[in-house]
């Protein structure tokens, strides 16, 4: 298989823009400044078939055109280097082995949206990939890659690593807005959509960091190249994070089509100490759960999307047979309720609900009526919430209760309150 | 009052940013760096630096959780209680650091040596179970690696 956004990771120093130059680096780069306008870039892209791979899979060529070029305000790029979704850390793999290739996404991506500056947020506790950024940009100003009249040309381009400081909600487009503005990191109301308002009110693109590496790869190789690459209106590879209850943990390219139990058998290398798989979730702990017998699911966006379940972030995490269900619901609802920004009552009381009343489950001291509650509890979350965190909570814990039901029904009937 | 050197770098940070309140995080980043925490003062000083109510400051200083208000010990052990880490066995080491130290979670031994944060995931699962020790990022944890870590630096 052709690696494309892992293609430089085991070259000696890869980081360094040397290194990358070595390796037909900013080349695309050249070609989409030189030779193409910014609607030609963003008809690539369209043609590739690329969708965005920080959670919503929203295809990207799309989301650039938005942008109303008549708008006199200046237009922002807002790279979204957050990867709080448990279970993800590809982003943190770009930074650090191959942040040339973002820088060279970001380029064509401002390019084509016709940006000056971009702001890369990275969260707060990746002090080496933001060092590592930050090398890279140094290098890239000095030799001519950014800052003013780009490779001779008259595009210019200002890059800005902006820390994150330890809010998983920051990751939302619009709570990482408000973060950049200098504000708490509260999601706003949609519409209007960053397109129209973005960052400092103009128009704005928001893109994951995997997504914008794609970029360079298409511009060099056409976009039908890419789009062949994945399956049916899902271009390309993507980098699938594989954790929990798996022999090699790790990330692991491979193209959109790949089914989940060949990523867990023959890439993450099966289940340790002889065990058997119990249940995946597939992308991210956002991402309703899956049991062992929904493993052969194409892992693209359509394919998970269609069981039920997403691809999300591409974060797989992986539990044994020795995995309580209960317990497992109740660490993802502590996450929740951990991280809830608090913006809305639904979420901010209901995540903090659904928390206690899987403790009390798991650990004794729970009454009947609190099984029977849960999912009405959980479902009145979603769907009522300024953003998509809400949904999540819903999605994410109701799949535990509906597909482990009987776990559930044991532990009240172990540990059940009998005062 | 911000020293002359660090009003430098904070410019130099501010003059990045279209609107001069964006610069907010990583002032308050400079800052911590510096001084271990932010105190009351810091905040009344950035609020004047950035021209914004030093409730902003504060809000944002205590929405986030890597802003501290108090100090942390020398030795700050921040351990992932999520789903990966968790699955193998990131809550036994919460447990035994708890015991071992004699602290909760958010807490700072008496002598100031250790600080015990529990976080939700820090974007490497891949090496569950996994904290940051200070800055730097620890995988595959055992107690015996948390053992020799404290005893090390008693
Ligand atoms: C609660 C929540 C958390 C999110 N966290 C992240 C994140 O950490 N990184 C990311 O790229 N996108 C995250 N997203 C998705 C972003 O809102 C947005 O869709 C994405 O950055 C767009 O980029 P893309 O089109 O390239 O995927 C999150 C969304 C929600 C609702
Ligand atoms: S849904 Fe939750 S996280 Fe999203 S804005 Fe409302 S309270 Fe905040
Ligand atoms: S679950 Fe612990 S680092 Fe992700």
């Amino acid at each position: 298989m052709e690696k494309v956004l892992t293609r430089n990771f085991g070259l000696e120093n890869s980081h360094r823009l040397e290194t990358y130059l070595k390796n037909k680096g900013y080349q695309a780069a050249r070609k989409a400044l030189t030779k193409m306008t910014g609607p030609q870039v963003i008809d690539e892209i369209k043609k590739s078939n690329l969708r965005g791979l920080g959670g919503a899979g929203f295809p990207t060529g799309m989301k650039w055109g938005f942008i109303p070029q008549a708008n006199p305000k200046p237009k922002y790029l807002v790279v979204n280097g957050d990867e709080g979704e448990p279970g993800t850390f590809k982003d943190k793999y770009i930074f650090e082995k191959d942040p040339h290739a973002l820088l060279e996404g970001i380029i064509i991506t401002c390019y084509a949206i016709a940006s000056h500056k971009a702001y890369v947020y990275v969260r707060g506790e990746y002090v080496k990939s933001m060092q590592t950024l930050q090398a890279a940009i140094d290098e890239a100003n000095s030799s001519g890659y950014l800052g003013k009249g780009i490779m001779g040309t008259t595009f210019d381009l200002d890059v800005v690593v902006h820390p994150g400081a330890g809010a998983y909600i920051c990751g939302e487009e619009t709570a990482l807005l408000e973060s950049l503005e200098g504000k708490k990191g509260f999601p706003r109301l949609k519409p209007p959509f960053p397109a129209v308002v973005g960052l400092f009110g103009c128009p704005t693109v928001i893109n994951n960091v995997e997504t914008l590496s794609c970029v360079g790869p298409i511009i060099a190789n056409g976009g039908e190249w890419f789009a062949k690459l994945g399956s049916p209106k899902n271009g390309g590879n993507r980098l699938f994070c594989v954790s929990g209850h798996v022999n090699k943990p790790g990330v692991y390219e491979l193209p959109n089509g790949i089914t989940l139990r060949a990523i867990i058998y023959e890439h993450a290398g099966g289940i340790p100490n002889g065990r058997k798989l119990k249940a995946v979730i597939p992308g991210g702990i956002s991402a309703p759960v899956l049991t062992a017998d929904e493993i052969d699911v194409k892992m693209d966006f359509d394919s998970l999307k269609a069981i039920g379940s997403m691809a999300g972030s591409g974060g797989i995490i992986v539990m044994d047979d020795t995995t309580d269900m209960v317990w497992a619901a109740m660490v993802a609802a502590r996450f929740f309720a951990h991280e809830s920004c608090g913006q809305c009552s639904p979420c901010r009381e209901g995540s903090g609900w659904v928390y206690n009343n899987l403790k009390k489950l798991y650990q004794g001291g729970a009454r009947p009526h609190d099984l029977a509650n849960l999912p009405g509890i959980i479902g009145n979350i979603g769907g009522n919430t300024i953003c998509a965190f809400g949904d999540a909570v819903t999605m994410s814990v109701g799949s535990y209760v509906s597909k482990f039901r009987e776990e559930f029904e044991n532990k009240i009937k172990e540990r059940v309150c009998r005062i | 009052m911000f020293t002359t050197d660090l009003l430098r770098q904070l410019d130099k940070i501010a003059g990045q940013y279209e609107q001069k309140q964006a610069a907010l995080l990583p002032v308050l980043h400079a800052i911590q760096e510096k001084e271990g925490l932010i105190s009351p003062e810091s905040e009344q000083d950035v609020s004047r630096y950035l021209g914004i109510p030093v409730v902003h400051v504060h809000e944002a200083v205590s929405f986030y959780h890597l802003f501290h208000q108090t100090k942390k010990g020398k030795c700050h052990f921040s351990v992932c209680q999520t789903t990966s880490c968790a699955l193998l066995g990131g809550e036994d080491i919460i447990e035994h650091l708890k015991t071992r130290l004699g602290i909760k979670s958010g807490e700072t031994t008496p002598d100031g040596k250790f600080s015990l944060s529990v976080v939700e995931c820090l974007g490497a699962c891949e090496l569950a179970p996994m904290m940051q020790y200070n800055k730097e990022y620890r995988g595959f944890l055992n107690k015996k690696k948390i053992d020799e870590l404290i005893d090390k630096n008693k």
